[in-house]
């Protein structure tokens, strides 16, 4: 199990996280100036990297708020600020 | 060597001193018509039905590893084809009428076991979704009974159907010929087949790039020298993303770990396979008497073959409520593999942005039951450079289309 540091609450399990996948997929300012690709791609193509992933949490069983953390997907340790 | 009774016995009265390795440890060649990366079970059937169905005996499959040594070596070994769309049901049910003579083909004992595979109903959601897909499987040709709950229980004994459980059993979806197969044995059986047909297994050979002109493939760059091919298909499963990464371009897939474990042996227990969303667990009985048990993926994304254990007790949580009878078994293994999970769960087959480079993954968490049908239609597009029928729903433009085949939640398993 992961321990995971919350920036507002400090270190706690995973089991009070959701999991929110890759960070920093911007929603496009103007979907309908898109095309079907472009869109796609937004909203299904990841990165899905082995090693370092940059990858938002949400506190649900806590403070219930959303945050960044880097994660390698190799060995599960988290980089500390 | 072709496995009888006479070669078995011969052995028998000589030491077993006769048998030979089952394929060839081929060291790559500098070109080849076609290169599949990947020498798990798809990637061997592919080989095979390459060679089989189009006669291309050039071709090497290149693994990183050692043969079958991924998620063909950590499946929970259960095959049905009882999915709930068109497509789907077309191409798993292609490959369970491929498991029924697979053995007889192959000529190696896959211990398939057609035992009955039963999909739990927990709830009135569950009712009408399983009533439905028996009815959608039977007007596409697929065996489908339902059951309820005293049928289940007449079935599956030690099967809790108690109206006071916490999560009922209200009914079930049973299909009988789905069943379980010895996983190892499958790649097994491919390799031989395939190498015994000209086509080279390279092991421990890592594919660390491409080489690409003009946006058309030319070769592999590998950990033992560059390999040029006409033809170069994907089968890597949870690597896949990585790979692409590597040609230059993205896949709609994650990848998650998906633990299983096994129990110590019993005497027979358990008469079929059994699964259940609503308190998500999979299980079913080997023929060493060891309970196989699956669950669902980790949430985060993974590369490790690992998993957290919490996971793990809340699968164990959903045995007993089903099998209070378990509660004193001893689990004695658990492991990880990388599933490569896809928006709507479903398979990718088909070509990619770079011409004449062909990808097949995104089996998720169910890829095993479709090794055979996988190959098939995998070897048809690598042969053709166009996709068989069966396989073009599957093509990596449908999330472009929209035209997705939403198996999540519809394909008698959650995700």
């Amino acid at each position: 199990m992961l321990l995971i540091p919350c920036p507002f609450c400090g270190p706690r399990d995973e089991v009070e996280f959701r999991y929110g996948g890759e960070a920093g997929i911007v929603r496009p300012k103007d979907p309908d100036a898109l095309s079907d690709a472009e869109w796609a791609d937004y909203l299904y193509m990841r990165h899905n990297p082995k090693g370092r992933l940059e990858e938002r949490w949400f506190h649900v069983h806590g403070c219930r708020r959303w945050f960044t953390i880097a994660r390698s997907t190799a060995t599960h340790e988290i980089e500390r600020e | 060597m072709r496995y009888s009774f006479l070669t078995l016995a011969r052995e028998a009265l000589s030491g077993h001193r006769g048998w030979r390795p089952l394929w060839r440890d081929a060291a790559p060649r500098g070109r080849y018509e076609v290169v599949i990366v990947g020498a798990g079970g798809h990637g061997l059937a592919t080989a095979y039905y390459l060679a089989r169905n189009h006669g291309i005996t050039d071709v090497a499959v290149l693994e990183k590893g050692w043969l079958g040594g991924g998620n063909t070596a950590r499946n929970t070994t259960i095959v049905r084809s009882n999915y709930l769309w068109d497509e789907s049901a077309a191409l798993y049910e292609h490959s369970l009428k491929l498991w029924e003579g697979l053995a007889e083909e192959l000529d190696f004992n896959l211990m398939f076991s057609q035992r009955g595979v039963l999909n739990l109903a927990h709830n009135l959601h569950d009712v009408r979704e399983g009533r439905r897909r028996v009815e959608a499987n039977r007007r596409n040709g697929i065996d489908a009974e339902w059951l309820g709950p005293a049928e289940v229980k007449k079935l599956c004994p030690p099967i809790d159907v108690s109206p006071t459980a916490r999560y009922p059993v209200l009914g079930a979806t049973l299909q009988r010929r789905g069943g379980v197969a010895r996983h190892d044995a499958v790649a097994w059986g491919y390799a031989r087949a395939a190498d015994a047909r000209g086509v080279d297994i390279v092991e421990n050979c890592e594919v660390t790039g491409f080489r690409i002109e003009a946006g058309r493939v030319r070769g592999v760059e590998t950990t033992r020298g560059y390999i040029a091919a006409n033809r170069v298909g994907l089968v890597a499963a949870g690597h896949s993303s990585v790979l692409a990464a590597l040609a230059g371009f993205r896949l709609p897939i994650q990848s998650h770990p998906l633990q299983a474990l096994v129990s110590e042996p019993l005497k027979p227990v358990l008469p079929c396979v059994v699964m259940s969303n609503a308190v998500h667990v999979y299980v079913s009985q080997s023929d060493k008497g060891e309970l196989v048990i699956g669950a669902g993926i980790d949430a985060y994304n993974s590369y490790a073959q690992r998993g957290a254990f919490h996971v793990i007790e809340s699968q164990m949580g959903a045995l007993l409520e089903l099998f209070p009878t378990f509660s004193r078994l001893k689990m004695m293994r658990s492991w990880g593999g990388i599933v490569d999970v896809c928006p709507d769960a479903s398979p990718i087959i088909g070509k990619t942005p770079i011409e004449n480079l062909f990808i097949n993954c995104g089996w998720g968490t169910g890829g095993f039951k479709a090794t055979p049908g996988s190959g098939w239609v995998f070897a048809h597009l690598l042969a053709t450079g166009e996709p068989h029928p069966l396989a073009a729903p599957f093509a990596l433009e449908r999330f472009s289309t929209g035209v997705l085949v939403d198996e999540h939640g519809a394909a008698a398993v959650a995700h």
